[in-house]
C-alpha cells in the first residue's frame, strides 16, 4: 500500500455543487514514503484543493483519500493525519502565530500534549534541521520572508511529520529566499527522507524533484519524471504553463537543426550538451 | 513633470527601542513616460519607497514632489498631487469587497464624486484594458473568479481613478505561468498606449530584464544600483551585496561561457538567448574547439 493514495477523488466547493465545476474531478494518485513530487498547473486546477485533502482540511465530496492507510474522513484519526502531513503555505505571515521563533515552533507538539523536555528537543531539533537555531528568541517579524518560510516548515518538523505538503511556498519570496526554502526541502528530502509535495508556478524548482504531475480542469494530465514532463514543451504551452529555460532554449536550438538530446532540463546538462 | 524624491529618509516608530531607519537620504527622479523596476530582498526598503510616491508615508526627512507638489499637506493641491498616482498593492484581490466586479471597480471613482455616466464610461474602458468583458463579468461577484482575474479586476479599480503615474508591488507574485505573460503584456501596453508612467516592484528578475527600461536595486535603505538592465544585471558585486540573482537568461549564458562557449550573456528573453547561443555555435565551428 502507498503512502497517500488518492482514489476517484472528486470534490466541490459548497457553493458549486454541480457536475461541471468539481474543483477535483476523479483524481487518482498514489504517492511513496520519501518520494518528492511536485505539483504544476494554471491557477484553479485544483492544486491547493488536493493539497488541502491531504490533510484533512478538506475532506472528499466522494471517493477516498488516504494517508499512512488512515481515511482522512475518519474523525478518530484527524489528529494522526495532521501530524502526518504537515502544510505550509504561500504567506509565511499567515501562519506564524507567536511571538517568538521557538514558541510558534513549540506550538505544534504544545498542542499534542508532548512532555515539555521532549518539546524542548523538537524544538531544537526542528531548528536545526531547517538552519534558524541562531534565530530561535527572535520576534518572526524581524525576519526575512525565506527564514519565516524556514520557522514555518520547523513548526511541521517538531509535529515529527512524515510529509511535507507546501503550498506556493516561494511566491512571495526575493531570489534569495526562494533558494533558501528550496536547498532546505531539498536537504530534508534527502537527508530524513521526509515525503514532499512541492506546488509552485516556478519550472526550474519542479525540475528539482524526482516526479511531477500536472494538474488541469481539477484533473490530474501528466504525471511524469521532469525530464518526460518538460521536453514536451508545446503539451505544456498549451496547458498554459512553462517549462525551465534550459529546457525551452535547447527546444527551440533542435527546430533550428542544432542537434541536441531531448531530454535537457537544467542549465548544466544545456552547458554539457553544447561544450562537448 | 516627475515624481521627484529629495533626500528622503524614513524612520519607522521614531523614539522607540523599535526605531529603524528604513530609507536612507534617498533621491530618485521618475521621468515621464518611464518604465522603472524597483528590485532588492526583503527589508531592502523597496515597498517604504514605492509608499513614498503617492503620499502613504511621508519623510522623515526630505520630501516626496509630484509634478512639482509636495505630497506631504492637507492642501487641495497636494490632495490632487496624490491622486495623480495609483498604486496596485502586493496581492490587490485581498482587497476585493463589493459584491459585482463593476461595482468594486467603481468604489474609487464614485469616491472621487464622479457623475455616474462618467463613472460608468470608467468602469467599462477599465475593464476593457484588462481584458475582462463588460457585459460578461460586470454582475458577476469578484470571489467567483480565477486568481488571474481577480487581480486583473484589482488592477482595473486603480486604473479606473486614471492616474497618471503607476506603481505595482509584486504584479505577477503568485500568478501561473499564462496570466502573468498576459498581466506583463498589459503593463507594457499600458506604458506604450496610454503613456502612462510606470514604477513596479518585483523579485523577479526575468520580469524585470524584459520590460523595464531602468533598473533600480535597493539595500540597507539605499539605492544601490540606478541603471539600465543591460548595466544593472551585469553589476555582480553589487547584486551579491542586495541578494539578487540574474535572470535566467543571464545565469544561463553565463554558465554556457563558463563551459567554454563564446557566447555573450546579455540577452534578457529566451529569443535573444537563442539567437546567441547559435551565434556562437557558428563562431565554434570555424574556430574548432
Amino acid at each position: 500500500m502507498a503512502f497517500i493514495e488518492i482514489e476517484d477523488l472528486c470534490f466541490a466547493y459548497p457553493s458549486e455543487r454541480d457536475e461541471r465545476r468539481m474543483a477535483l474531478d476523479h483524481v487518482n494518485l498514489s504517492v511513496e514514503e520519501g518520494e518528492f513530487i511536485a505539483v504544476l498547473g494554471t491557477n484553479g486546477s485544483g492544486k491547493s484543493t488536493l493539497a488541502k485533502h491531504l490533510n484533512a482540511i478538506l475532506l472528499p465530496t466522494s471517493g477516498v483519500c488516504r494517508v499512512a492507510g488512515m481515511d482522512t474522513r475518519d474523525g478518530a484519526h484527524l489528529w494522526d493525519v495532521r501530524q502526518t502531513v504537515g502544510m505550509v503555505f504561500q504567506n509565511p505571515d499567515n501562519q506564524i502565530i507567536a511571538a517568538i521563533v521557538e514558541d510558534d515552533v513549540a506550538f505544534g507538539p504544545e498542542n499534542l500534549g508532548v512532555p515539555s523536555d521532549e518539546i524542548r528537543r523538537c524544538v531544537n531539533e526542528a531548528l536545526t534541521a531547517v538552519g534558524m537555531t541562531a534565530f530561535q528568541g527572535f520576534a518572526p517579524h524581524l525576519l526575512s520572508g525565506g527564514q519565516k518560510q524556514r520557522v514555518a516548515i520547523a513548526g511541521t518538523l517538531a509535529m515529527r511529520t512524515k510529509c511535507l505538503v507546501l503550498d506556493e511556498p516561494t511566491a512571495m519570496l526575493d531570489p534569495v529566499g526562494r533558494k533558501e526554502v528550496l536547498d532546505t526541502v531539498r536537504r530534508l528530502h534527502r537527508e530524513s527522507g521526509i515525503t514532499v509535495i512541492y506546488i509552485t508556478h516556478f519550472m526550474e524548482e519542479a525540475a528539482a524533484a524526482q516526479r511531477v504531475v500536472v494538474m488541469e480542469g481539477g484533473k490530474v494530465v501528466e504525471d511524469g519524471s521532469p525530464k518526460e514532463i518538460f521536453c514536451r514543451v508545446d503539451a505544456m504551452r498549451k496547458r498554459g504553463l512553462d517549462v525551465p529555460l534550459a529546457a525551452e532554449i535547447a527546444w527551440r536550438l533542435r527546430k533550428q537543426g542544432i542537434r541536441l538530446p531531448e531530454d535537457i532540463v537544467t542549465d548544466e546538462e544545456l552547458a554539457v550538451a553544447l561544450c562537448r | 513633470m516627475p515624481i521627484e524624491l529629495k533626500g528622503v529618509t524614513y524612520t519607522y516608530m521614531k523614539g522607540t527601542p523599535f526605531e529603524r531607519t528604513a530609507l536612507n537620504d534617498v533621491s530618485l527622479t521618475i521621468a515621464d513616460g518611464s518604465l522603472t523596476a524597483i528590485a532588492g530582498h526583503t527589508g531592502s526598503g523597496k515597498s517604504t519607497l514605492v509608499q513614498h510616491l503617492n503620499g502613504i508615508l511621508h519623510p522623515t526627512k526630505g520630501e516626496a514632489l509630484v509634478d512639482g507638489v509636495s505630497l506631504d499637506g492637507k492642501g487641495k493641491e497636494n490632495l490632487l498631487a496624490r491622486r495623480k498616482v495609483g498604486m496596485v498593492f502586493q496581492y490587490p484581490e485581498q482587497q476585493l469587497f463589493e459584491e459585482t466586479v463593476a461595482a468594486d471597480i467603481a468604489f474609487g471613482p464614485k469616491n472621487l464624486e464622479l457623475p455616474e455616466e462618467e463613472i460608468n464610461r470608467r468602469v467599462r474602458s477599465a475593464m476593457d484594458f484588462v481584458q475582462l468583458d463588460y457585459e460578461t463579468y460586470k454582475d458577476v461577484s469578484p470571489f467567483r473568479l480565477s486568481g488571474g482575474q481577480m487581480r486583473r479586476v484589482a488592477i482595473a479599480g486603480v486604473l479606473a481613478l486614471e492616474p497618471s503615474y503607476l506603481v505595482l508591488d509584486e504584479p505577477t507574485a503568485g500568478l501561473d505561468p499564462r496570466a502573468r505573460e498576459e498581466l506583463l503584456r498589459r503593463i507594457a501596453e499600458l506604458h506604450r498606449k496610454k503613456k502612462l508612467t510606470i514604477i513596479f516592484v518585483s523579485h523577479n528578475m526575468e520580469d524585470i530584464a524584459r520590460m523595464a527600461e531602468r533598473v533600480v536595486f535597493m539595500h540597507d535603505g539605499r539605492i544601490l544600483v540606478d541603471a539600465p538592465p543591460s548595466e544593472a544585471f551585469f553589476a555582480e558585486a553589487e547584486m551579491r551585496e542586495a541578494g539578487l540573482a540574474a535572470p535566467p537568461t543571464v545565469a544561463l549564458l553565463s554558465r554556457l561561457r563558463a563551459a567554454g562557449l563564446p557566447v555573450e550573456a546579455d540577452a534578457f528573453t529566451a529569443d535573444e538567448a537563442v539567437k546567441r547561443i547559435a551565434k556562437a555555435l557558428q563562431k565554434k565551428k570555424g574556430t574548432l574547439c
